[in-house]
């Protein structure tokens, strides 16, 4: 089973395109450290044009509200980015993927 | 050849080996994020190499390109440092190597961009910011290498021991570095010494190295005399071109 | 159920879902049928979610093992501005692998699990990429085949009704269109080159053609998820659709190149509109799926050890930042 302490924390990035406009939710990546996560960010996101801002926050600190479904089972407290919290487990029937 | 422009193609043979060892990781790095870094390394080292290739091309004047020089020389015409032309091994000898080299490359392309030779002179100034984020990059990497595990600790300070030796090439002047200084072409290697020691010593800090002592032995890449590694690596890199004498590609 | 890793949440969940199981999915079915997107944290039937784990992660696993055919010839190519391409193209193919396992990631798995299975010979990724790349023409065919097949596969998935899966898909999409064009250009130097470098072209062309075909599956009536797949708007066309629009769209290609087909019962059909093909070994497909392909033992070996190799570094770059926070210092940017 992976030891998933040992995994690299999950960070979410922003992308400034360019001057002017807001900043971009791109997509996630793994990285251990702040400076890392940048300099990840800057290789995965920013290939084809310089993104003139990037912003990397781990995904367990942001904080989110409810879907707009108002069936929701969620109560409307601080929640995560995603269903699932960081640490995950994957159901039995996954593992037969 | 005159000595600037062995001069040119020192530089170019050295980015071009350089970027041919960091080219051979992608695929194989400990994380995905990683290859992708490397990737970018390589792709930056290269496209400086292409770059300095064809200016020598031009100062020749024998009508070689970049391909020609970089696929019909063999390993005594090739002129690049010794360091570079060093085996990958782990990614701690990888990513000590390519520390050692970024911070010695971010002290000359700023000198270099003052070159009275202009071509290089822009050559250098974008390569500088390539550099700069280039010596980010590994010096990061040395620090979490130095100061993460015991294992990691060892594992590198080992690849400093074992790729230290190779550094002294990188101030000795020869005559070709005094005729280009002379001319105000490219600086003397001595004087990226001090620059070079400031990155070091610093990153070391934070590495939790120390620096190995001097070594005595001498290695002349630049004047053509290498280690038996350069052989191995031109005839991979050289071969399919060779085998379609004359072919487009 | 969906409700594992919840915590707390759980129990509430479980007593809720029972009741209002139907009406929930009868409400995501008409928010799929409008063409709305599905975000990470609505409510989705459980299958969904698993369908679209696996769908997403086996994409993401192609990539990634895809580097290995091609990035094969990076110390090898013939010319530097081959080089030079075929290294920035590799590095998409990585890039790509990790938005695709940020997508997946998105649905409660992590990426160290989903590595963990495809090393383990758990998870599939696309048999294409279990083949040899012998020659220098064999980067070309890829470039042109396997990713044109790709680009027929991934374009309706742009639309497809998950929004993590879509957004990645367009950000691959964007990425992919210099991909197919630099195989094809190598292919079409290599068919107006020399003797042998025409010769090395078909040969390529003669071994890839039918793993391409393959590329997009058995027949849908073979195929256990497609009906369910479409209906969740996960996939938007058949295999067979797109595997003809490939056929259709490649052969005058291959005409242009100068370059033949290795189909004897290739043939234009007049009267359908499009071209008439052999039949497909899908034995050998099942053969290369279930493991037995040429290269399906190295690709993975190859995966292991760049995962085994790296685990000191990637520890250390843990251990390191522990350290700092620790200490209470965190490295500004």
């Amino acid at each position: 089973m992976t030891d998933s302490t040992k995994e690299w924390p999950l960070y979410e990035i922003f992308i400034r395109a360019k001057s002017g406009l807001d900043h971009k939710h791109v997509g996630s990546l793994h990285a251990t450290d702040a400076r890392m996560a940048l300099e990840h960010a800057r290789d995965l996101y920013t290939r084809r044009q310089e993104g003139v801002s990037i912003w990397a926050v781990r995904s367990a600190d942001i904080v989110a509200s409810d879907p707009a479904d108002a069936d929701a089972f969620f109560e409307p407290a601080r929640d995560k980015v995603y269903r699932h919290p960081t640490f995950y487990e994957i159901p039995d029937e996954v593992k037969t993927l | 050849m005159t000595p600037h422009c062995r001069y040119v193609l020192r530089l170019a043979d050295t980015n071009l080996v350089l970027a041919q060892r960091l080219g051979a990781w992608v695929g194989h790095a400990p994380a995905l994020e990683e290859d992708l870094g490397i990737a970018n390394v390589s792709l930056d080292l290269l496209g400086q190499a292409r770059l300095l290739l064809t200016h020598a091309g031009e100062l020749e004047a024998r009508g070689r390109g970049e391909d020609a020089l970089a696929y019909l020389r063999e390993e005594s015409e090739y002129l690049n440092l010794t360091l570079v032309e060093q085996p990958n091994g782990d990614f701690g000898d990888t990513i000590v190597r390519q520390f050692l080299f970024d911070a010695w490359q971010l002290e000359l392309y700023g000198k270099l961009a003052l070159s009275k030779d202009e071509k290089l002179a822009a050559i250098a100034a974008k390569g500088a910011r390539e550099a700069t984020y280039h010596l980010r990059y590994s010096g990061g990497w040395l620090m979490r290498l130095g100061d993460g595990t015991a294992e990691s600790h060892g594992r590198v300070a080992e690849s400093l021991a074992r790729l230290w030796p190779f550094t002294n090439e990188l101030f000795d002047g020869d005559e070709v570095d005094r005729a280009v200084s002379a001319a105000g072409i490219g600086p003397d290697p001595e004087s990226l010494r001090d620059g070079w020691l400031r990155h070091v010593e610093e990153v070391l800090a934070g590495a939790t190295l120390t620096q190995p002592a001097a070594a005595t032995f001498g290695w002349y890449g630049k004047q053509g005399r290498h280690s038996e590694h350069l052989g191995y690596l031109l005839a991979e890199m050289q071969s399919l071109h060779r085998a379609h004498p004359g072919a487009a590609w | 159920m969906y409700t594992q890793g919840l915590d707390s949440l759980g129990k509430d969940c479980l007593r809720g879902e029972a009741q209002d199981g139907a009406a929930l999915e009868s409400r995501f079915q008409s928010r799929v049928d409008a063409e709305e997107k599905i975000e990470a944290k609505d409510w989705m039937p459980e299958a969904y979610r698993r369908t679209l784990i696996r769908q997403i992660s086996q994409h993401a696993h192609s990539e990634i093992v895809g580097m290995l055919p091609e990035g094969n010839w990076i110390t090898r190519a013939p010319s530097l501005l081959r080089k030079a391409i075929l290294i920035a193209k590799v590095q998409d193919e990585g890039g790509h692998g990790a938005y695709l396992y940020s997508a997946t990631e998105t649905l409660g798995v992590s990426r160290d699990q989903l590595v963990e299975q495809l090393l383990e010979g758990k998870a599939k990724y696309s048999s294409i990429f279990n083949y040899p790349t012998p020659t220098w023409a064999d980067v070309g065919a890829i470039g042109w085949l396997v990713d044109g097949a790709a680009i027929m596969n991934q374009i309706p998935l742009c639309r497809c009704s998950y929004g993590p899966y879509a957004r990645a898909m367009v950000r691959i999409c964007k990425e992919e269109s210099f991909h197919q064009r630099q195989g094809y250009e190598i292919m079409l130097r290599l068919a107006r080159g020399t003797d042998s470098q025409r010769a090395m072209a078909q040969a390529a062309l003669d071994r890839w053609w039918w793993p391409s075909l393959m590329m997009f599956g058995p027949s849908d009536s073979e195929s256990r998820h497609s009906a369910q797949s479409m209906r969740w708007k996960i996939k938007r066309f058949s295999n067979d659709e797109l595997r003809q629009k490939f056929v259709d769209t490649t052969v005058p290609q291959a005409d242009f190149l100068g370059l033949k087909v290795p189909d004897p019962e290739l043939r234009w059909d007049d009267n359908a509109g499009h071209y008439r093909f052999g039949p497909i070994d899908w034995n050998e497909f099942e053969q290369v799926l279930q493991g037995h392909g040429p290269c399906n033992r190295e690709r993975l070996e190859a995966r292991r050890r760049a995962q085994d190799e790296g685990r000191w570094v990637r520890d250390a770059a843990s251990a390191w930042a522990a350290k700092r926070e620790a200490e209470g210092k965190t490295r500004a940017a």
